[in-house]
């Protein structure tokens, strides 16, 4: 990955702007884990191409700062749930990337066993509630674990991840309005990367801030740069802090962009946006945008960051070799777990 | 023994398992202030508050759901559907969702989960309200799907559904909801997936469940006076179903009819005739025989709605049928 070029001191942020969250020790965490997520999704992509990954794959990349950000806000008793474009938000959550490879490659080692796949992460001992393919399913899911919370008076909270395409599905529009009539503490985090599949927002949203809906529902709703790193993760840890504290919900519009395609299936720019939008999003790489700035603000070195690059590689390198490694399981696994 | 109505069966174990187990909680539409459509919730929200006791919007997918992620997350949640029709629009939430969760993470996560309500055909309340709604349910591995024909059944059967770590799909009857019968005063729990003879005969076996058990139990009694000993089998649990009690009885009797209140293609009636088919053919020495709902929606009008269901005369000419008499 390229670095943007030098800017001059002059350019830098002055040293009174630097936020609290400009903590080395936080920066060097959210960029490992959005590094982390990239090296991981772009060697299931060419795990896919070798044939050892099957169905569909959704990869992430371009959207590692929304499901970062918004993670590391978060406590380890925190529950997280996400839909079908969910590698991201596991391994946020601190899941384990030799496992998560594994569940890929459909192999006895993974979270479930290689029968859930790319669609279906799940890991209780991590409260990661899903994974699920049917586009919105997660969204009363995840707000019924915040009736949960509240029922056991826990000052835990959930968030549920989303795309805009889930916005145009009944389920998100009943699970804002039980949220906000039931006080849960549950954050909405709509990941808006432009499109639902292959339809432009303007083609599937009457209102296209979506941010906006939360209204209707009597919760906060706010919008953020969803490249930036930062900026999630002080919007969603304001509404995290309310959560906890007020059981208020809220609705938060990361605007992103996925660089590949919905699925392995679909080429990056294929028929409904073109290579240049593509390209022209590609400047605004939250791996890059958050790099830049460590570097200016003399947070990491250039040696450092290609360390730790070289480390994260060969994490993504080694969950592919415990995944090759990891046995099939055993036929007897096609009828367990039908019932308990 | 007391002798109490269906709905009072219900409200017990309901009641029953929520002193129990305080994890165990209601929600649904208009079960809390309102006491119930079917008053089967009566007096909930005075014992347990309405933290327990929940009042819905008209929301099914939102709050199934709801009841999915609370179940995941260590409760385990009874919800209403305020009639079993209205699970259609939450179908997605039972199907795509509680169903699957226990086999998509491989066993992490269960969803001890009860969605209950009546459902099935009424009194002329047409065609969305009417359905016999089993079928949607019983082919779709990982769900339980329960139909207690008594209070006796009902009450047993639904607390053990509570207890149950499976989501349980668990449907009663707006026609049977004031039937009276005999509950033991003791607590007791009728296992899930275990068939009854509800009537010993040995000229042929009868399966049915809900309505159309009790209407062939009528019609079994108008047969004993022809001299025809009818056994009548209810399998309460149609799925998992308990096999053997049905095929124990027809290996006994030699011929099997199977009366159900739903459209009869690709209905349960299939099911059973081809299991015993499968696995008592040698026993057999007669076709099986289905005694089946028409292959129609429920009519409004009071005579085509008389039609559409199996009436105790249907049921009786099914069973000379099998008797080739």
């Amino acid at each position: 990955m390229a670095k943007r070029s030098t800017k001059t001191s002059a350019e830098a942020a002055p040293e009174a702007a630097r936020t609290p969250s400009m903590d080395k020790k936080v920066v060097m965490d959210l960029l490992y884990h959005m590094l982390l997520i990239r090296r991981f999704e772009e060697k299931a992509a060419e795990m896919y191409s070798q044939g050892k990954i099957g169905g569909f794959l959704h990869l992430a990349v371009g959207m590692e700062a929304s499901c970062v950000g918004a993670i590391s806000t978060l406590r380890a008793d925190d529950y997280v749930i996400g839909g079908y474009r969910e590698h991201g938000h596991y391994l946020a959550k601190g899941g384990d990337p030799n496992r998560a490879m594994a569940e890929l490659f459909g192999r006895i080692d993974g979270m479930s066993k290689g029968k859930g796949g790319s669609m279906h992460f799940f890991d209780k001992a991590r409260n990661f509630l899903g994974g699920t393919g049917i586009v919105g399913g997660q969204i009363p899911i995840g707000t019924g674990a915040g009736l949960a919370i509240n029922y056991n008076g826990g000052d835990q909270v959930c968030l549920v991840f989303f795309g805009d395409g889930s916005v145009a599905q009944g389920v998100f529009h009943e699970s804002l309005n039980l949220a906000s009539l039931w006080r849960l503490p549950v954050i909405y985090v709509c990941e808006n990367n432009l499109y639902a599949m292959g339809t432009a927002l303007n083609r599937t949203q009457a209102v296209t801030d979506l941010y906006k809906k939360a209204e209707g529902y009597g919760m906060a709703g706010e919008q953020v740069d969803g490249m930036d790193v930062l900026a999630v993760r002080e919007t969603v840890g304001r509404a995290v802090d309310r959560a906890r504290r007020d059981k208020t919900p809220t609705l938060i519009e990361s605007r992103t962009y996925r660089f590949r395609g919905h699925s392995m299936r679909d080429p990056a720019a294929a028929v409904y946006r073109t290579r240049e939008e593509v390209e022209e999003w590609k400047k605004s790489d939250p791996i890059v945008l958050l790099w830049d700035r460590m570097s200016r603000e003399g947070i990491i070195s250039d040696a450092e960051y290609k360390d730790m690059d070289k480390e994260i590689t060969q994490v993504a390198e080694e969950a592919v070799r415990f995944s090759d490694a990891s046995p099939e399981p055993p036929l007897e696994e096609l009828l367990t777990d039908v019932y308990v | 023994m007391a002798i109490i109505t269906y709905r009072e069966a219900l409200n017990q174990a309901l009641r029953e398992e929520m002193r129990r187990d305080p994890r165990v909680f209601l929600m649904g539409e208009e079960i809390g202030v309102y006491q119930g459509a079917y008053k089967v919730t009566q007096g909930l929200l005075d014992e347990f508050g309405p933290r327990r006791v929940i009042d819905t919007p008209i929301s099914e997918a939102g709050f199934v759901g709801a009841g999915v992620g609370a179940a995941m997350a260590g409760l385990r949640p009874v919800v209403e559907m305020m009639t079993f029709n209205f699970a259609l629009v939450a179908i997605d939430q039972i199907v795509n969702h509680a169903a699957k969760i226990l086999y998509m993470s491989g066993g992490q996560y269960r969803v001890p989960m009860v969605i209950r309500g009546p459902g099935g055909f009424s009194v002329q309340v047409a065609a969305q309200h009417s359905q016999s709604m089993e079928s949607y349910f019983y082919h779709v591995p990982g769900l339980v799907v329960v139909r207690a024909s008594t209070p006796k059944d009902a009450k047993g059967l639904l607390k053990s559904a509570i207890r149950d770590d499976n989501p349980v799909i668990f449907i009663e009857s707006e026609t049977i909801y004031g039937m009276k019968g005999e509950v033991p005063e003791e607590e007791y729990l009728i296992p899930l997936g275990v068939a009854e003879v509800k009537r010993e005969g040995t000229d042929v076996t009868v399966v049915a469940w809900m309505g159309m058990l009790h209407r062939s139990l009528e019609a079994a009694e108008e047969l004993e006076k022809e001299g025809i000993s009818v056994e009548v089998v209810d399998p309460r649990t149609l799925r998992p179903m308990d096999k053997g009690t049905i095929l124990a009885s027809v290996r006994k009797t030699h011929r099997a009819v199977v009366v159900e209140a739903g459209a009869g293609f690709a209905g349960l009636g299939a099911e059973i005739g081809t299991i015993v088919t499968e696995e008592a053919f040698d026993y057999l020495d007669s076709q099986v025989v289905r005694v089946t709902g028409a292959n129609a929606p429920m009519p409004y009008a009071k005579n085509l709605e008389l039609a559409k269901t199996p009436t105790k005369a249907a049921i009786i000419a099914g069973i000379k049928k099998a008797l080739a008499i």
